[in-house]
């Protein structure tokens, strides 16, 4: 029999395919909409798992904080459900489609938190590990399992949804994820830092983060970036552009604006449509993407450069100038901060000692993943960062504690895990 | 409850191990003389003890590595405990067992206002991280009611909570990394201090783990500048009901707080005879909900607290005005345990959790079980996040009547599961409500919870006999059962 793709419509569907893989030897590419097959290793397997059609919201009760929803489900189902109740995930999902190249908005909740991406309130809520509390799935023996609970406090057994959280899919096939929902803020603004060279950049985003003033995003962008922003009050400043978001109830908002905009010396104060423009942008790397997004007025973005590398570097906030530096001064690179410094998007000019170079910037204080390249790139290259020896030994062990004969997504994030 | 029978054959060689360990930490940071071993006989759930066989204080990473591998090597079971404050009986020690205890790890190593962390070891107090950083204004979120005396190598192994939660997250949202030790003796770091560990979330996976997968040697923490300020409300119903649905129409207005507590009219009672706070004795439900933040949004959303409160039919409101009112506010809530000790000579304190529109239905049933068990219950609850602290109230001297309290307790618990809620909000399995967890997850669930245990410490020798129901060798749960054949659903779309 040959079987290419295997679309199952129920869980226990899903346990019959992964069993009947694990009889047959055949490693399976486990995968949702697809929408950021891009990142990660590429892997050969002869059979797909597509789990999209384990759709629909199970339960979503707004005032207990929680949604129950099958893996599958399009995130452009369960946001507007949560808008209308005026929720989110405050972890602030990235849609990373179109710097794929990809159309927006198609990815899955199930792909959201296996791929474990988390946007600019990544500081202050946390990422997709700390908003997932319950899953059900499929592990590599065929057994249909759950973990953790449907509330919001739980300490019962371990805590295998963090576990799920950027596993991307090697350890289960999820079937059902619960989720913590949080209330949207009512409102939002910016304030913008014109012309500041990285150093002072991270420094003022560091007093704003030191604040009492509940500061929900922290990024800076050098001026070849900001220069491709769709707003037009970041583009038209024509040097660095340096952010600071504050969001909540309008009384709050606006008092805790101006005591920061005191403290920082702001030039700009973004209103609420320009911040949630330009903090988009933040967060979907829209900068490094290859076209102008639909919405783009014909300027600003548009300049990113599709044929470049882009990778997304995490380290402790004060060390973000020198890493960059490191970076620039051995590549051709551009690149901009986020998470007050602790993140850094990289787009860098194809060159064989890339991942040397931005890995030895690094040190030992933080971790580098290649998040766009060519797959002969991501063949060849090491995608996620080296573990240390001992952490890389007990990830396989972990790795063979769901999936013994390495039968789900195998080599999507190291080779042979 | 019974834990695994001992190990006659260990316990045979125990002088022959307690050489083995005097070779790696020397002098008194070895116990085992019996009169000294007394103290560590029990956690905070004192009606379990259990003298441990040898208990072993190191003071360095290397000794911790030494004596776990030593302990591999010997087949002897390592019991790891902080300081003891456990509430489900997570550090009971073994009586084949060494007890790890880790006192001596008592120095924050590094403050770090530029990145919002500190670097500490793990015998550092929960209290302690926030003391050290007070002076610039940070602290360390969560507060779990012992902050005063657990360490946060036990908040690690608890992922422990407390009130601030809902808005600021357990241990597990506030650790940034790690550095702990595999009972072969390997020595890992995970995250540090930048966010996203890479690999797989193994700091995830070990926050809350018990103590069942490592032993803690390092922890850094974010810290956060402490909220300009903070005012409370105290809001009195003539039902419970009415106090639920208040709560659920703050968060459905989109208020989180920083704090929201209720108390039944037992709690509310034995509180106010204890500390006279001024709490109201006509309420069958009081609310403390404190908002903290910016004071401009908290004197904002204050306001909009007290109208929700009116429209939901209270019966008593009082808005802080003062921090000593505030103050005065929470006195109660937080002497509420020794305020039940006042009235009973002992109490038992659950820790569940449910959805919180199941709160009506879960008082009425604890009421009949009230009843049934001939035991009174009084309830404290975070009820932002629907976490239950029932104390059941019992007599130890009175024969039968600790037993009938667990029994009550269990049945409490297993309700929780049944409303879809869980054992435990932040105390832990332990051995409390080990025999329980297969009334939240059938075996196919455990099973796999094991083995990712059986990845960290394949002889099973770190804490056995806690959290899971029954014990499986690794051997065992490792096989791959392979059925040939066909899809059972032939049906399934391929193409």
């Amino acid at each position: 029999m040959t079987v290419t793709t295997i679309k199952p419509d129920s869980a226990a569907q899903a346990a019959d395919a992964v069993r009947w893989a694990l009889s047959e030897g055949t490693p399976l590419d486990v995968a949702g909409s697809g929408s950021k097959r891009g990142l990660g290793r590429p892997i050969q397997t002869a059979c797909t798992l597509d789990l999209s059609g384990l759709s629909g919201v199970v339960a979503y009760e707004a005032e207990e904080l929680v949604l129950t929803a099958r893996a599958g489900t399009p995130m452009a189902e369960i946001l507007p459900m949560l808008a209308e109740r005026r929720q989110q995930l405050a972890f602030e999902p990235q849609d990373l489609g179109p710097l794929f190249g990809r159309p927006e908005g198609q990815g899955t909740l199930g792909g959201v938190v296996a791929s474990g991406l988390a946007g600019p309130r990544r500081i202050s809520a946390g990422s997709a590990r700390d908003h997932t509390l319950g899953i059900a799935g499929v592990n590599g023996r065929g057994d249909l399992y759950k973990g953790g609970g449907k509330v919001v406090k739980n300490v019962t057994g371990y805590d295998v949804p963090k576990l799920m959280a950027g596993s991307f899919g090697t350890l289960t096939a999820l079937t059902e994820l619960t989720v913590k929902v949080l209330p949207a803020p009512e409102d939002c603004r910016t304030l913008l830092l014109a012309g500041r060279e990285d150093a002072g950049a991270v420094a003022a985003l560091t007093a704003a983060l030191q604040s009492p003033y509940d500061v929900s995003g922290a990024a800076h962008l050098p001026a070849a970036v900001a220069a491709r922003s769709d707003v037009r009050a970041v583009a038209a400043v024509g040097g660095a552009v340096t952010l600071v978001r504050v969001e909540g109830f309008g009384p709050s908002v606006t008092a805790r604006v101006a005591a920061l905009k005191e403290e920082l010396g702001a030039d700009a104060v973004l209103d609420r449509d320009e911040s949630l423009v330009v903090w988009r942008e933040v967060r979907d790397v829209a900068y490094f993407g290859p076209t102008p997004s639909p919405a783009s007025a014909g300027e600003g973005r548009g300049g990113g450069d599709d044929s470049r590398h882009v990778w997304k570097i995490s380290v402790q906030p004060s060390e973000g100038p020198r890493v960059a530096e490191s970076i620039r001064w051995a590549l051709d690179a551009e690149l901009y901060f986020d998470w007050g410094g602790g993140l850094i998007w990289a787009a860098v000019a194809p060159a064989a000692d890339a991942a040397a170079a931005i890995r030895g910037a690094l040190g030992t204080a933080g971790h580098a993943t290649l998040v766009r390249a060519p797959e002969d790139v991501r063949i060849a290259a090491e995608v996620f960062h080296p573990l240390p020896d001992p952490v890389m030994a007990l990830s396989r062990r972990v790795k063979e504690s769901f999936d013994p004969c390495g039968i789900l997504n195998p080599g999507r994030m190291y080779a042979g895990v | 409850m019974r834990m695994p029978a001992p190990d006659d054959g260990v316990i045979a060689r125990r002088r022959e191990i307690i050489a083995a360990l005097r070779t790696i930490v020397p002098g008194e940071g070895v116990i085992a003389d019996e009169s000294e071993l007394r103290a560590y006989e029990c956690d905070g759930l004192t009606a379990y003890r259990q003298l441990p066989m040898v208990v072993v204080l190191p003071s360095t990473v290397e000794q911790v590595s030494r004596v776990l591998r030593t302990c591999k090597e010997m087949g002897v079971k390592v019991v790891p405990r902080g300081a003891g404050t456990s509430l489900s009986g997570g550090a009971l020690p073994l009586a084949d067992g060494v007890l790890l205890g880790m006192g001596k790890f008592n120095r924050i190593l590094d403050i770090d206002f530029a990145n919002r962390c500190v670097v500490t070891q793990p015998g550092v107090t929960n209290l302690g991280i926030s003391n050290a950083v007070a002076h610039e204004g940070f602290y360390y979120a969560p507060d779990p009611s012992s902050q005063i005396a657990c360490t946060i190598g036990g908040n690690i192994a608890e992922n422990s909570g407390g009130v601030h939660c809902l808005k600021y997250g357990l241990t597990t949202n506030n650790v940034l990394g790690l550095e702990m030790v595999l009972m072969d003796g390997t020595i890992l770091r995970l995250g540090g201090k930048h966010l996203d560990a890479g690999g797989y979330d193994l700091m995830g996976v070990v926050t809350g783990s018990e103590g069942l997968l490592g032993v803690v040697t390092e922890v850094t923490v974010r810290i956060l500048k402490k909220p300009a300020t903070a005012r409370a409300v105290l809001i009195g119903f003539p039902t419970s009901e009415q106090g639920g649905d208040c709560v659920a129409a703050i968060i459905a207005a989109g208020i989180i707080p920083g704090g929201m507590e209720m108390m039944d009219r037992p709690a509310i009672h034995a509180a106010e005879d204890f500390v006279h706070a001024g709490y109201p004795l006509d309420v069958e439900a009081l609310l403390i909900v404190e908002l903290d933040g910016p004071a401009a949004e908290v004197d904002h959303l204050i306001e909009q607290v007290a109208e929700i409160a009116r429209s939901k039919g209270c019966c008593y409101s009082r808005v802080s005005t003062s921090e000593e009112e505030r103050l005065s506010f929470w006195a109660g809530r937080k002497a509420a345990f020794p305020a039940v000790g006042r009235i009973s000579p002992d109490y038992y304190c659950m820790d569940g959790t449910i959805p919180r529109k199941a709160l009506p239905l879960v008082l009425h049933r604890m009421q009949e079980m009230s009843g049934r068990y001939a035991l009174r219950v009084a309830n404290v609850f975070h009820a932002g996040d629907g976490n239950l602290h029932p104390l059941i109230l019992y007599d130890a001297n009175k024969p039968g009547e600790l037993e009938r309290a667990e029994a009550f307790g269990n049945d409490i618990l297993r309700l929780c599961v049944e409303v879809g809620g869980v054992l435990t909000g932040e105390h832990g399995v332990g051995v409390e409500k080990r025999d329980l967890m297969t009334d939240q997850f059938d075996e196919v669930d455990l099973d796999q919870q094991q083995r990712i245990k059986c990845a960290f410490d394949p002889d099973g020798l770190l804490n056995p006999g806690k959290v899971f129901p029954k014990l499986h060798r690794c051997a065992e749960l490792g096989r791959v059962h392979i059925h040939k054949g066909e899809l059972r659903f032939p049906d399934i779309p391929r193409f």
